[in-house]
């Protein structure tokens, strides 16, 4: 049995009087991509963002390996070092040049030299396929690219996780594949991540295991072929009927 | 001579100005209330709400009252630094705020400390957006430094007086070099930092010309 990396039990969190979190456990292993998919303002980006604290969930407890990091005094800059987050916006430091976006992380948090967090930076845009572009500064990339710079952005602090918030919402349909490539290459080597997307082609041929949310709560987990084949809640089947009909409605 | 004194005394003022500036608009920003109602907010509104004159004579005046000897110069300092520091502070804390918090939440998501993320992420980003906004200040409080003329500090008008006394020559003549001296000094300085705005400015963030007309 693989290690467990992420361990989540019943999480709560509200926003003044509206529930967003009702409730919600899992577990993730190490090497698993474990893919979350729901409709929208079900919680599923507030789930990630009270894994790293970015919110902090009002109830549950959340391990990161053997460390509960919900334990109040926990120093929770050390545990995010070791989370990486892809931002649904991309989020890169506009005034920083690509290189200088993945380095500052190793050199400023990792308290690496220059030199080693630059050779680390080099090695992950390469990785990520933009050893071209170090020098550019984020409004001088386009999204597919600055995507693809968080991502290495994540990758230089060598993280036990990545969580990626709807890492191609905010994409042209032409620039989603490049960035889904990365990640589909970041799952072949084994890298531990959780994937909130509306890439239903990138969840079913990608996912180890899939979460289906819906307000606030988790309906269905299982693995692709169970869920999209045999959802068990009618509220996932009518999920997916709704975009095959999309789809569909593509096609034509 | 006198123009030197009114440079330096402007240099002075700008810099204690921005070293108190800073914290004073990240304590504003990102303080909890504690620090922002019992700490920023009064200092911010004190000096900006009475007139640098006064401001001047109340740092001299009241030093002395209170058995403390200031100098001119460092009642003068405290007086109109502390007036720059609101000021700039109200700068500052424009250009921090108009930053997206997106990139705030990355720093913080990298595991940076929220001194470090200010440090390395939100400042250098807000000081660049901060270089037309302080040179308005700049002018200001260059031009301000006539005032502690009052002190008997003998900057730039007080020579200018004492010219016009020494000489009983054309007080007019004399008031029209001193402002000429004022404009070719502010001028210059603002040029110089029109240079740093256009040379930190951000590759791919600089506002683009308008070609279509409106």
């Amino acid at each position: 049995m693989a290690q467990t990396i992420l361990k989540v039990e019943n999480l709560h969190k509200s926003y003044g009087k509206t529930e967003v979190i009702k409730g919600v456990s899992f577990e993730v292993k190490k090497s698993e991509t474990k893919v979350i998919i729901g409709p929208s303002g079900t919680g599923k980006s507030t789930l990630l963002r009270c894994i790293n604290q970015l919110d902090y969930p009002d109830k549950g407890r959340v391990w990161l390996e053997d460390v509960e990091i919900t334990k109040p005094h926990i120093d929770i800059n050390q545990i995010r070092a070791s989370i990486g987050f892809v931002f649904q916006s991309f989020n890169l430091f506009t005034h920083l040049t690509a290189l200088d976006n993945v380095r500052i992380g190793p050199m400023r948090v990792r308290e690496m030299k220059e030199e080693e967090a630059t050779k680390i930076a080099l090695e992950e845009l390469r990785r990520v396929g933009l050893e071209d572009k170090i020098h550019h500064y984020p409004a001088q990339l386009s999204g597919g690219q600055q995507q693809r710079v968080s991502i290495a952005r994540a990758l230089a602090m060598n993280p036990k996780l990545i969580l990626f918030d709807e890492p191609t919402s905010a994409l042209d349909p032409e620039l989603i594949g490049e960035v889904l490539e990365v990640m589909i290459n970041l799952a072949k080597e084994e890298v531990t991540m959780i994937v909130v997307t509306h890439e239903m082609g990138f969840a079913s041929s990608v996912a180890d295991d899939i979460i289906f949310m819906d307000d606030g709560m988790i309906l269905e987990e299982g693995p692709p072929g169970k869920i999209f084949k045999n959802p068990k809640h009618k509220r996932t089947a009518k999920f997916f009927s709704k975009i095959t009909q999309l789809e569909g409605e593509k096609a034509k | 001579m006198g123009s030197l004194i009114s440079i330096e005394l402007a240099l002075a003022f700008l810099g204690l100005g921005f070293v108190v500036g800073i914290p004073l608009a990240v304590g504003e920003v990102y303080g909890n209330k504690l620090v922002k109602n019992l700490v920023v907010l009064p200092i911010v509104e004190f000096f900006r709400s009475i007139p640098a004159l006064v401001l001047l004579f109340l740092f001299y005046f009241g030093a002395s009252s209170l058995n403390l000897s200031l100098s001119p110069f460092i009642a003068a300092l405290l007086a109109m630094g502390f007036r720059s520091a609101a000021y700039q502070s109200q700068i500052f804390r424009g250009a921090i705020k108009s930053i997206d918090v997106g990139q705030m939440q990355a720093a913080r998501s990298i595991g940076m400390s929220k001194f470090k993320a200010i440090r390395y992420i939100i400042l250098p980003q807000a000081l660049r957006i901060s270089i037309p906004g302080w040179s308005n200040e700049y002018a200001c409080v260059l031009k301000d430094t006539s005032l502690v003329y009052a002190l008997g500090i003998t900057e730039l008008m007080r020579q200018g007086r004492y010219i016009v006394a020494r000489t009983f020559g054309n007080a007019i003549l004399v008031y029209v070099i001193c402002a000429l001296i004022y404009f070719i000094i502010v001028h210059f300085g603002v040029k110089l930092l029109d240079f740093l705005e256009e040379k930190y400015k951000i590759p791919g963030y600089e506002i683009k010309k308008v070609t279509t007309r409106v």
